[in-house]
């Protein structure tokens, strides 16, 4: 265990956000949580209770007829803004006074960093590199991302759970969601944070960083195992499987969420499912292709004289 | 008084002599007698009215809420009563953002995290660091990476003010996420927030984008290799790359394609560190302000924050919400 090396990196002023990320991360988990399960039990409380449920004044907390629905703002919420301000200013000032901005030696194009790393929020995107090529890791999973995310509400035709936590109502998009967050993004920044070392190696944490290690990996392309020789086989070959995979992982989201989710899956358009289908099956597909690396040394499934995926 | 003021007036205007009965027969004494009869009358009025008008100043002092500078500054008197609340948010610029009054449970920090607000805070403090480093700093290869040397060793409080920039930046980044994050899963993007969400989207991308643009300013080993592996990517843009899916045969070169547009040359040099500038300290900002106006508007427009809203059953899903269809008929 190499103590000075699970410091170096985690000190690293840098690194220190995402150190702290990750109990923010945990503690807003906690909090939604937490109303996400009362607000659960109400809702089962109030569906069993059809009298109750008119009356009801429908939220977990406390609320007594003569009571105010409303507040003034001034001050009721203006001083909650101010605190949060004050308290973010204490927070910055102590951070700023106790570590300092990192500055290294001056910018030298002849001097390769190893590991040469992209700042913290975009590892995850350099840790897909390994498993894609630049155009996909860096070009196109971007751009999905943010089309992606910018369809959601137009997708998610669930008009339960506006307004409040919950689980039960909204299975679902939320797992999605966190798989995408916290899976595929936050764990990937971590990863490329605390894990890869020289060379984008895979070093545990307390591992001392070897420069020198080497790692004979013999990666293979699918149509390789397949015994497929000739650019045009390989190209038809791969668009099959691509294909495929998309014609069956949409035959099998469609099987599922017909029969799991029948209310969102009628009020679907047809646009809306299928836009749905192929986000979330190319979402998935990412961890499919790190297992076919990681597991069985697979490079490329597809493979063309312009693009390889 | 309006009387006496008369008189006096009438004694010490020179250009009506002889109108009084009291001037004398000659000129000149009548003048000396005019000076002295106004000099003592002065003296007279100094006794009374400026202890009485200095009584009067000092009375006004005590409640500086009535002096004209105050009433001109705020528009609205300030006692404790639900109108003024109400005004003090209302008829103030910096305020006005808010409603006048919000939903009780809308100032519950479990439900909004603060998230938002903070993420604002955040960009205000970052602007306000920034305009103070931009002071001390050149965009340029020769002096980049002297300026932030002179900023930590030299400058009165340098190191602090680069500091907070940097931490505030990183925080800004986590803010925006969780923001988001809360946002999802209080679906708070759905009807009638769908486009306000996309701003937000929006938004995030700029967030990232102007601390990556900032990365690259002190032109140090760190900033110059995050931003070569990340423009790197950009050679591998599909068509408009060199090295991405039929960019080649699109004709991009190192020299044409979109790398070279963003880095402003083939490599990270002295075009890319005044470009990164530019785009940190001038374009993204505006665009982001721009974008914050919107994304504040409309969630005013769209009803305030979305809640703490009260549960819906799962038999209420396709029920209207409101009209007379939702009363049962």
């Amino acid at each position: 265990m190499d103590w000075r090396q699970l410091w170096e990196i985690c000190s690293a002023p840098d690194n220190v956000p995402i150190v702290g990320l990750i109990p923010l991360l945990i503690f807003y988990i906690y909090l939604a949580v937490r109303q996400a399960r009362a607000n659960d039990q109400l809702i089962a409380q109030l569906e069993a209770d059809p009298a109750m449920a008119k009356t009801h004044h429908r939220k977990t907390w406390p609320f007594k007829a003569g009571w105010q629905k409303e507040v003034h703002v001034w001050p009721f919420l203006l001083r909650v803004e101010f605190l949060g301000a004050i308290i973010v200013t204490i927070i910055l000032m102590i951070w700023s006074i106790t570590l300092n901005a990192p500055l290294e030696e001056p910018a030298n194009p002849n001097l390769t960093m190893n590991p040469a790393k992209a700042p913290w929020y975009f590892l995850g995107l350099q840790e897909m590199l390994v498993y894609f090529d630049p155009w996909i890791a860096g070009v196109v999973m971007p751009t999905m991302i943010i089309i992606g995310l910018m369809v959601i509400p137009y997708i998610d035709t669930n008009p339960l759970g506006s307004g409040y936590y919950t689980w039960k109502q909204r299975r679902f998009s939320i797992s999605t969601f966190l798989f995408g967050f916290i899976i595929m993004w936050v764990s990937m920044i971590l990863i490329g944070t605390f894990i890869r070392g020289p060379g984008w190696q895979w070093f545990w944490p307390g591992q001392t960083w070897d420069h020198n290690r080497l790692i004979y990996e013999v990666n293979r392309d699918l149509p390789d195992i397949f015994g497929i020789t000739s650019n045009l086989g390989k190209g038809i070959f791969g668009a099959i499987v691509v294909g495929g995979f998309y014609m069956l992982g949409g035959g099998a989201v469609y099987s599922l969420f017909r029969r799991r989710m029948p209310k969102d899956f009628q009020r679907m358009s047809l646009l809306q499912f299928s836009l749905m289908t192929f986000l979330w099956l190319t979402m998935v597909a990412l961890p499919i292709k790190m297992g076919l690396r990681l597991l069985w040394h697979i490079k490329y499934v597809w493979i063309t004289p312009w693009f390889n995926i | 008084m309006a009387e006496d003021d008369k008189t006096k007036t009438t004694i010490s205007t020179p250009s009506a002599p002889g109108t009084n009965g009291r001037n004398g027969k000659n000129g000149k004494v009548g003048l000396v007698e005019q000076v002295t009869t106004t000099v003592k009358d002065d003296i007279q009025s100094l006794k009374t009215d400026i202890p009485s008008k200095a009584k009067e100043q000092i009375e006004g002092l005590k409640d500086p809420t009535k002096t004209q500078v105050y009433t001109s500054i705020f528009r609205h008197k300030h006692d404790d009563t639900p109108r003024n609340r109400a005004l003090g948010v209302l008829s103030n610029v910096f305020l006005h953002l808010h409603p006048a009054k919000i939903n009780r449970d809308a100032v519950r920090y479990s439900y909004t995290w603060g998230m938002g607000g903070i993420t604002f805070y955040l960009f205000i403090i970052l602007t306000y660091t920034g305009v103070l480093l931009m002071f001390y700093y050149h965009p340029s290869k020769v002096q980049a990476f002297r300026d932030v040397l002179y900023l930590e060793h030299d400058v009165p409080f340098g190191k602090i003010l680069r500091n907070m920039h940097r931490w505030a930046a990183h925080l800004m980044v986590i803010a925006v996420w969780l923001h988001m994050f809360r946002v999802f899963l209080t679906g708070s993007y759905k009807k009638p927030r769908e486009f306000n969400w996309n701003i937000g989207v929006l938004l995030l991308v700029f967030t990232l984008l102007l601390s990556f643009t900032g990365y690259l300013l002190p032109d140090d080993q760190l900033g110059f290799w995050a931003v070569t592996v990340g423009t790197n990517m950009a050679r591998a843009t599909p068509l408009l790359g060199h090295e991405g899916p039929f960019g080649p045969q699109l004709g991009m070169t190192p020299y044409n394609d979109v790398r070279f547009g963003l880095l402003g040359g083939s490599i990270v040099d002295a075009n890319a560190l005044l470009r990164s500038y530019i785009w940190h300290c001038i374009g993204i900002p505006i665009v982001a302000s721009v974008l914050m106006i919107v994304h504040f508007w409309r969630v005013r427009k769209d009803g305030g924050i979305s809640g703490p809203a009260p549960v819906m059953l799962t038999e209420e899903a396709d029920k209207p919400r409101r009209g007379p269809k939702a009363a049962g008929e």
